[in-house]
């Protein structure tokens, strides 16, 4: 398969911080590729790296199978990104700042290439506002229309969903998801937040304090059965009563508020759905979480 | 490049600051030649009361151009601050911003940016001068006609009409050089932080060092003062003496150009290896 990034041994030292600390990283065409880490992690830095902002110490950085530094503007052609917050020009209108950046890109971009992607993030009717009048999610999606304006078959994309509502967290994964299967783009797409990363990647890379933690296919990588499940009720009390006293009982972690959290198979859900409806309890919302925090916990106890 | 450059004036010129010197000269031309239009007879009078008892004067001696000579030398030492406005934001304004990121992921070199980014500020402090000359010889020879121009340095040269146009012309240009100056030393300094007020303050800072240095009468500032820029920032006179000096003219030239070069040379060394963390 082609790789669309290679990273070997990469290394960024800032003073007394090692925040990339040889890190490998491969992409391959066609991935949706999850870059996981906490905050502080180094993934910010690495992406740094990848669109020219920062300079490495050591390691290499192929993109294209061709070395970054002596091939940069081919390569940035190919790349649109969004790096950290989606910073624009606020003074001027978000069609103007896309034809602008547009011209930038090395591909000549009419207006019916402005107009095609501010319709695909939503932002059509509000083309001719400042930027400055734009809501943080607004802006996000404006990041998102800069990144995509030059057709890049790579996308680069740094915790799009930070700051946005669940509404708004939905339609950058069904974006994402868009531009994977129809448009057939590369998705480099960095988060800290683990479901987020489930829901769209097909491989990922977790990494903490800039080295490699685990890397892999998601499908594989998730396998475990075990997973947290938040049961929201009207009833906490009672309901936590009744798992402790069932078999569900070893599972059980904690009640607050109107929910009552365990641990459970995620295959035994529908199951202990039955057994709550059963004992009386209105189930309002049964959610498995899964943190990144927790699945660290979990892989560095298997000795990862 | 040409798209860059456009880009950067457009972004220039978007911004309310960019016409705060516009503003300000327009405001102090005025008011200039208001002061003239009902006090311009004192001035003249006071010019060339040295003379009255010797030569009579006749024509319109209070005319335009005088006007613009004497805005001209009145204004050029104050337009530094107006320029570092803009020039000290070229680049700290992208880091405040958080654009630099986006503008640096695109296809285009850091010398590219920086080049177009440094012409900007040099149009812009040239179109500054411009505005200033427009302004000045044109509200002025509306307002009180043209004629010989009555100058006052070392000795008093009258310059008959047809003579002075050209004068102003290279003046102009000579001292939009040396505006040139003052803004690649505020575009160096724009480059070292992420926010504008530092290069404005730290620019204004050095000429008003350099200005004080220079007007130090002790030999040993005297033995600095073909090393300070501020130095030529007054040459645009050499062009209203009674003789043109044409190697101090050309000397001029060249050390203001040697310094505008200096300039844009260390901004972009220092940029090119600069960690884009903002």
């Amino acid at each position: 398969m082609e790789k669309i990034i290679e990273i070997n041994n990469l290394y960024k030292r800032f003073k007394d911080i090692m925040a990339v600390d040889d890190l490998n990283v491969n992409v391959y065409r066609g991935d949706v590729f999850g870059f996981l880490g906490p905050n502080g992690a180094g993934k910010s830095t690495t992406i740094r790296m990848l669109m020219t902002l920062i300079f490495p110490a050591k390691g290499s950085i192929k993109i294209f199978d061709k070395p970054l530094h002596e091939n940069r503007n081919y390569i940035l052609s190919r790349i649109g990104a969004i790096v950290e917050k989606p910073d624009l020009y606020n003074y001027m209108s978000a069609y103007k700042n896309l034809e602008m950046l547009g011209r930038l890109s090395g591909r000549p971009i009419g207006k019916k290439r402005i107009e095609e992607v501010l319709e695909l993030v939503g932002l059509k009717e509000r083309a001719k506002s400042k930027v400055k009048t734009y809501s943080f999610g607004m802006k996000q999606r404006l990041g998102i229309a800069q990144a995509l304006i030059h057709d890049p078959e790579l996308i680069i994309l740094d915790e799009p969903t930070t700051g946005l509502d669940p509404q708004g967290m939905k339609e950058i994964r069904e974006l994402i998801l868009y531009l994977s299967h129809t448009e057939k783009k590369t998705i480099f797409l960095s988060s800290h937040i683990l479901s987020e990363v489930e829901l769209v990647a097909n491989r990922m890379i977790i990494i903490d304090k800039g080295k490699t933690v685990v890397e892999g296919e998601v499908s594989e990588l998730l396998k475990t059965p075990w997973i947290k499940v938040e049961i929201e009720t009207d009833e906490p009390v009672r309901c936590a009563g009744l798992i402790k006293n069932s078999g569900w009982g070893t599972g059980f972690e904690s009640v607050k508020d109107n929910i009552v959290t365990l641990n459970m198979e995620k295959e035994l859900i529908p199951e202990i759905n039955k057994f709550l409806i059963e004992n009386s309890i209105k189930v309002y919302g049964l959610t498995p979480k899964r943190s990144l925090e927790e699945y660290f916990l979990n892989i560095t106890e298997k000795g990862h | 490049m040409k798209n860059l450059i456009g880009f950067e004036l457009y972004k220039i010129f978007r911004k309310w600051r960019s016409y705060i010197g516009f503003i300000a000269i327009t405001l102090l031309v005025l008011v200039v030649e208001t002061a003239m239009y009902f006090e311009g007879d004192k001035y003249l009078h006071f010019l060339t009361r040295s003379l009255q008892d010797t030569f009579f004067f006749t024509g319109n001696l209070l005319n335009g151009y005088l006007i613009a000579y004497y805005v001209l030398g009145a204004l050029v030492i104050h337009i530094p601050f107006l320029i570092t406005l803009v020039n000290g934001d070229l680049l700290a304004g992208e880091a405040t911003m958080g654009t630099y990121r986006m503008l640096l992921s695109r296809p285009v070199s850091r010398f590219q940016i920086i080049t177009s980014k440094f012409l900007a500020g040099q149009i812009y402090s040239f179109l500054l001068i411009i505005w200033l000359g427009v302004l000045s010889i044109g509200l002025g020879t509306l307002l009180f006609g043209s004629g010989e121009l009555i100058v006052v340095q070392d000795v008093i040269t009258v310059f008959s009409k047809d003579d002075v146009l050209w004068r102003f012309v290279s003046a102009y240009l000579l001292a939009s050089l040396s505006m040139g100056v003052v803004a690649g030393l505020a575009f160096l300094f724009s480059s070292l932080v992420e926010n504008a007020i530092g290069p404005i303050i730290s620019t204004m800072t050095i000429i008003i060092v350099f200005l004080i240095l220079s007007a130090i009468n002790i030999d040993f500032f005297r033995a600095l003062k073909p090393y300070l820029f501020t130095s030529y920032s007054m040459d645009w006179r050499l062009f209203f003496g009674s003789e043109i000096d044409a190697g101090e003219i050309w000397k001029s030239i060249g050390v203001l150009s040697l310094h505008i070069a200096v300039f844009y040379s260390v901004t972009l060394f220092i940029f090119k290896r600069k960690d884009i963390l903002s």
